[in-house]
C-alpha cells in the first residue's frame, strides 16, 4: 500500500493505483478527458498533468503514472496550471466555437474545463480543421469537427460493448474517429458513448436540438425495459419525458444502460390510452370513468369468480399488482397470474426464481453455464458484466440453447434440454469444468422455462446446482450460483407476492385453455400485452394499461393507466432487490395511476380496499410480504426443493426475444426503436 | 480529403499468392501465440506489393482474417502510415521529401520539375498512369538532400535537371542507379573524405572508405 503526499495531504492508496486515483483519494479534482474509471488507460489528452517528485522536472500525466511510496504530488503548482493551460490551448486550436448550437452545451467537459484553464482569446489565426461527420446509425449523431480524440468511444465499444467497430483512422491532423465503413454501431449499449463523449462530437440523435440541460427536471428512478432494474435519471420538461440517462449503481448497472432503456422513451408519447373506452356494437367508444368502471363492476358481479382470470404484465409496479391481488382475493378470484410468458416458475421457493449470485457476483464466478438465455438481448448491461469477467479471467462459459454472438467466447454445447441430463450425470465434458470450478454459476433464461416441461428443466438446473456445489454455505464462504435471468421487470415482485393461481400446478397455459373453451368468461389484463389474445375466446376482456397495444385492441373495456415514468412504485429486479421508482410526469389525459384505478374499481364492485394513499398501500404491502420492507436490500434466500422430476423433451429451446428493440408496449410504440429495428433488424447475429 | 478514405473502385476478391502465403507463415511464426496481430505491418506490406502497390478493402479484410483482428484495427494501421496506399497509384510512386533539410536544399525545384514535366501535384497520378506524386515528411537521408523515394529506391542530391533526367529515364523504361545522382559515395562529403584519410583497407576500415581514399 503506497503512501503518497498530495498537496501536503498524506494518503494511502491500494497497490496498483495511479497518481490520478491517489489525488482523488486526497480529495483533489484532476481535470481529464480521456481517462475513465471503467475503461483502459489511454493517456492521450494530457489534461491530467501534475508535478511529481521524485521524477523528471516536468509535468506528468497522472492517469498513466503508477502511485509509488513517498511520492510528493502537486496538483495546483504554477507549473501544473500553466501546463494544463497549454494543453487546453492546444485542444481548442481545432475545436469549433459552436457551443451555442451544440447539444452538449451546459453539460460539456471541455466547456467546463475551459472555464478553469482556457484563455479568453485565441492566439491562432489559422483556419480550424473541419472533419466530415460520420454515419453511426439512428441513435448517435456525430459532429466530428468537435472531436478531441480522447478515444473513450473507441475503448468503450471494444472493451465494454465487445463490438470492435470503432477506431481512429489517420494520424496527426488527419486523425478521425469512425466506425468501419461508417456502419451503425451494432451494440445494444451503443448509447453509452454519448455519455462518455466529453465534448459534443457524439450526441443523441433523437434528442438533438430538443432541450438544454438546465431546462430539465431530473427524476431519479428505475428502468423497466428489462429485469435488472437499471438505475436511471428521467429528464422531463413540462409533461414530457425528453430523455433517459443512466445513474451509477455499482451493484446493478455500473454506469451503463441499454439502448432500449435510453431511447424507447419517445414511445411514452405515442399510442397512449388517455381516456376510458367501452366497446359498444363492436366498436370502442370513449366513455367516462364512472361508466367504464360500472361496466367492469357489473360484469364482475355477474360472473362467478371461478370464471374470472386476472393477468398482469411485465412493467407493472408492485403496488398496483398488490392492490389487484387484494381485490381478487376479496372477490374470490383464484385464476391470477403474473407470468404472462407462461414461465413454469413456482412462487413458493424464493431461491428458485432469483439471480441468487447477484449481478455483481458475476465478477466472482469462475465458470458459467448459460441455459436457454440470450443475455445480450435479455439484459445487455448484465451481459457486459459477464464480458468484463471474461476479459479479466477468460472463465469457461458454456451455452445451451440457440447460438448467439454474446461478445465473449462461448463453448456452444448445442440446443437440447437432454444436455442438462448429461451434465448432471457427469457424462459431458462440461461436467468436469463445473466440478473443478470454485465458484461456478448457471444462468437459466426464460426460453428454457416457458416450455411445457419448463418446471422439469428448472428441477434439472437445481440438481446440477446441488451436484456441482454451485451453492456453498459455510463459515468462510457464501455463494449461490443458481441464477434465473428474468426478462420482465415486474416478475420477481409478482412472484414475491404470490401473484399466481392458488392451485400451484396451474399455469398460464391452463388459464388460456379455459378461456378459449369458454370456462373463463372474463379476463382482467393489467398491462398484459404479450399473451396470445386469440386464445381468450369469447371472454369479456378488461384492459388496464397505458398503450394501445395488443391488449387494448382485444379489450371490451379500456381503463387508461400510467406508464413507468408516471407513477411511484416498487420494482424488484431479477436479483430480488426492491427499488423505488419515482414519478417524473403525470399520466396523460384522464389516465390514472394503476393502483388508484383498482382502488376505485373496488368501491364500485362493493368490496372496498382498505388503503387510500400510496403510503397506506405500501405499508400493507410490506406488512403482507416482508420482502418489500427494505428497499434496495437483497434478502438472501434458502434453497429448497423446487422444479418437477420427470423427462425432458428433446425439442430445442426457443429463440425467445425476436427483436431486441420491440419487446413491450412502450418500445413498440417508439419511432426510434422502430428505426433501430429496421437498421439492425434480424440481420444481427445475436 | 484526409487520405483515410478507401478507393471508390474496389476489386471483389483478394488472395495471397502461394509464395506470399509461405512468407506470411514465417512472419507470423516469429511472434508468440496469441500475439499474431504484431505481424500486421509486414502483412499489409506484402499485400500491397502483391496488389500493384495499393491496398484494396478486401486485402485489409484478408489480413484481418489471417491475424484474427477486427478490420477497423487493420484499417487504423493502414491509414496511419503514409507507406500504405489505399488508392491505386502509378507504376512509379514518387515520394518527395519536404522536410526542412530537403526544403533548404531545393526540394521545391524537384517538385516544380515534376509538376512541369508530368502536370501533377501532391496526391495526383499522371494521365498515363505511370507516376503518382506524394509529398512526405523526412525520409531519413538528409545528408544527401533533396531526395525522392521511387517505389523502394532512394534518389538523392537532386536538382531540377537531374530530376528531369530521372523522370525521362523512368518514362523510357531505362534504369537509373539508385543513390546519389551526382556520384557521391554514400553519404560522405561531396568533395570526398576529409577525415580518416590516412586509413587504408589493411587498417580494417570498411571498403567504402578505403575506396575513396585509394582513388585520391
Amino acid at each position: 500500500m503506497p503512501k503518497v503526499i498530495v498537496d501536503g495531504i498524506e494518503v494511502e492508496v491500494p497497490e496498483g493505483s495511479t497518481v490520478l486515483q491517489a489525488c482523488e483519494a486526497a480529495g483533489k479534482e484532476i481535470p481529464r478527458f480521456c481517462y475513465h474509471d471503467r475503461l483502459s488507460i489511454a493517456g492521450n489528452c494530457r489534461m491530467c498533468l501534475v508535478e511529481v517528485s521524485p521524477g523528471p522536472p516536468k509535468p506528468q500525466a497522472s492517469c498513466a503514472l503508477p502511485a509509488m511510496d513517498n511520492q510528493e504530488i502537486k496538483t495546483n503548482s504554477e507549473m501544473v496550471v500553466s501546463a494544463r493551460k497549454g494543453v487546453m490551448e492546444f485542444l481548442l486550436i481545432n475545436h469549433p466555437l459552436d457551443c451555442p448550437i451544440c447539444d452538449q452545451g451546459g453539460e460539456c467537459d471541455l466547456q467546463d474545463q475551459a472555464m478553469g484553464y482556457g484563455n479568453d482569446a485565441t492566439r491562432y489565426l489559422e483556419q480550424k480543421r473541419a472533419v466530415t461527420s460520420k454515419e453511426m446509425g439512428p441513435l448517435i449523431k456525430t459532429i466530428m469537427t468537435r472531436c478531441i480524440h480522447c478515444t473513450r468511444c473507441v475503448r468503450f465499444s471494444t472493451e465494454v460493448a465487445g463490438v470492435t467497430d470503432m477506431g481512429a483512422l489517420g494520424r496527426g491532423e488527419s486523425m478521425e474517429i469512425t466506425t468501419y465503413l461508417e456502419k451503425a454501431l451494432e451494440s445494444e449499449l451503443s448509447g453509452n458513448v454519448i455519455d462518455l463523449c466529453p465534448v459534443g462530437a457524439l450526441t443523441s440523435k433523437p434528442y438533438s436540438f430538443v432541450s438544454r440541460p438546465w431546462e430539465l427536471k431530473k427524476t431519479e428512478t428505475i428502468d423497466v425495459m428489462d429485469a435488472i432494474g437499471s438505475n436511471i435519471r428521467v429528464d422531463t420538461r413540462g409533461g414530457e419525458v425528453l430523455r433517459v440517462l443512466p445513474r451509477v449503481n455499482e451493484d446493478i448497472n455500473e454506469e451503463w444502460i441499454s439502448d432500449k432503456a435510453r431511447f424507447a422513451c419517445d414511445g411514452l408519447k405515442r399510442q397512449r390510452l388517455d381516456k376510458p373506452f367501452v366497446r359498444k356494437d363492436g366498436k370502442l367508444v370513449p366513455a367516462s370513468w364512472d361508466e367504464a368502471l360500472s361496466v367492469v363492476a357489473d360484469k364482475m358481479k355477474q360472473i362467478s369468480p371461478e370464471a374470472i382470470a386476472v393477468l398482469v404484465g411485465d412493467q407493472c409496479e408492485a403496488e398496483s399488482m398488490f392492490a389487484l391481488k387484494c381485490l381478487a382475493e376479496k372477490l374470490g378470484i383464484e385464476n391470477i397470474d403474473c407470468r404472462q410468458d407462461g414461465a413454469k416458475i413456482n412462487a413458493d421457493s424464493r431461491a428458485s426464481y432469483l439471480f441468487n449470485s447477484r449481478i455483481a457476483g458475476i465478477e466472482d464466478a469462475d465458470a458459467a453455464l448459460l441455459i436457454g438465455t440470450n443475455p445480450r438481448w435479455e439484459a445487455p448491461v448484465l451481459n457486459a458484466r459477464i464480458r468484463k469477467r471474461w476479459l479479466e479471467t477468460r472463465l469457461p462459459i458454456a451455452l445451451i440453447g440457440e447460438e448467439y454472438d454474446l461478445t465473449y467466447d462461448v463453448d456452444y454445447l448445442g440446443n437440447s434440454a437432454l444436455l442438462l441430463k448429461q451434465i448432471l450425470q457427469g457424462q459431458h465434458s462440461f461436467s468436469k469444468v463445473l466440478a473443478e470450478a470454485k465458484r461456478p454459476m448457471l444462468i437459466v433464461g426464460m426460453n428454457a422455462l416457458t416450455r411445457a416441461d419448463g418446471d422439469v428443466v428448472l428441477g434439472l438446473c437445481r440438481r446440477i446446482a446441488e451436484q456441482f456445489d454451485l451453492i456453498i454455505e459455510d463459515d468462510n464462504e457464501s455463494w449461490n450460483g443458481f441464477n434465473v435471468l428474468h426478462t420482465a421487470a415486474s416478475r420477481v415482485a409478482g412472484l414475491d407476492m404470490k401473484f399466481v393461481p392458488k392451485d400451484r400446478a396451474r399455469y398460464l397455459e391452463d388459464i388460456l385453455d379455459d378461456a378459449s373453451n369458454g370456462i373463463i368468461e372474463m379476463v382482467y389484463l393489467m398491462a398484459a400485452d404479450e399473451i396470445d389474445m386469440s386464445r381468450l375466446g369469447k371472454a369479456f376482456v378488461v384492459y388496464q394499461g397505458h398503450h394501445g397495444d395488443a391488449g387494448a385492441h382485444r379489450a371490451d373495456v379500456i381503463l387508461p393507466g400510467a406508464a413507468y415514468t408516471e407513477k411511484d412504485g416498487l420494482y424488484v429486479n431479477t436479483e430480488g432487490r426492491p427499488q423505488f421508482a419515482v414519478r417524473a410526469v403525470f399520466p396523460p389525459g384522464d389516465a390514472r395511476e394503476d393502483w388508484r384505478i383498482v382502488r376505485a374499481l373496488s368501491d364500485v364492485v362493493g368490496s372496498a380496499l382498505e388503503f387510500d394513499t400510496h403510503e397506506e398501500l405500501h405499508h400493507s404491502l410490506s406488512k403482507a410480504y416482508k420482502i418489500f420492507e427494505n428497499i434496495e436490500v437483497v434478502q438472501s434466500s434458502v434453497v429448497t426443493d423446487f422444479g418437477r422430476e420427470g423427462d425432458v423433451e428433446q425439442a430445442p429451446f426457443d429463440r425467445g426475444i425476436k427483436d431486441f428493440y420491440m419487446t413491450d408496449p412502450i418500445s413498440r410504440a417508439s419511432k426510434v426503436m422502430a428505426e433501430c429495428s429496421e437498421v439492425f433488424g434480424n440481420t444481427k447475429n445475436a | 480529403m484526409t487520405g483515410n478514405e478507401l478507393a471508390s473502385d474496389q476489386p471483389e476478391v483478394f488472395e495471397f499468392s502461394e509464395e506470399n502465403q509461405k512468407l506470411i507463415e514465417g512472419i507470423i511464426a516469429k511472434y508468440p501465440e496469441g500475439r499474431q496481430a504484431s505481424a500486421v505491418i509486414p502483412l499489409l506490406d506484402i499485400a500491397q506489393r502483391q496488389h500493384e502497390n495499393w491496398l484494396p478493402k478486401v486485402a485489409i479484410e484478408k489480413v484481418a482474417e489471417i491475424l484474427d483482428m477486427a478490420p477497423i484495427r487493420v484499417l487504423e494501421v493502414a491509414t496511419f502510415y503514409t507507406m500504405f496506399n489505399l488508392k491505386p497509384v502509378g507504376r512509379h510512386f514518387l515520394q518527395v521529401c519536404k522536410t526542412t533539410p530537403c526544403w533548404l536544399r531545393g526540394s521545391d525545384n524537384v517538385l516544380k520539375c515534376i509538376s512541369d514535366k508530368l502536370g501533377i501535384s501532391n496526391g495526383e497520378t499522371s494521365s498515363d498512369g505511370l507516376f503518382t506524386l506524394l509529398e512526405v515528411e523526412c525520409l531519413g537521408a538528409c545528408v544527401n538532400a533533396p531526395i525522392i523515394q521511387i517505389n523502394d529506391d532512394f534518389y538523392e542530391d537532386l536538382d531540377y535537371e537531374t530530376t528531369s533526367m530521372l523522370l525521362d529515364n523512368l518514362r523510357n523504361g531505362e534504369t537509373t542507379k539508385p543513390g546519389s545522382v551526382i556520384g557521391r559515395n554514400q553519404s560522405e562529403n561531396i568533395d570526398g573524405a576529409t577525415t580518416l584519410t590516412s586509413l587504408k583497407e589493411t587498417d580494417g576500415v570498411v571498403p567504402a572508405f578505403s575506396k575513396t581514399i585509394d582513388s585520391k
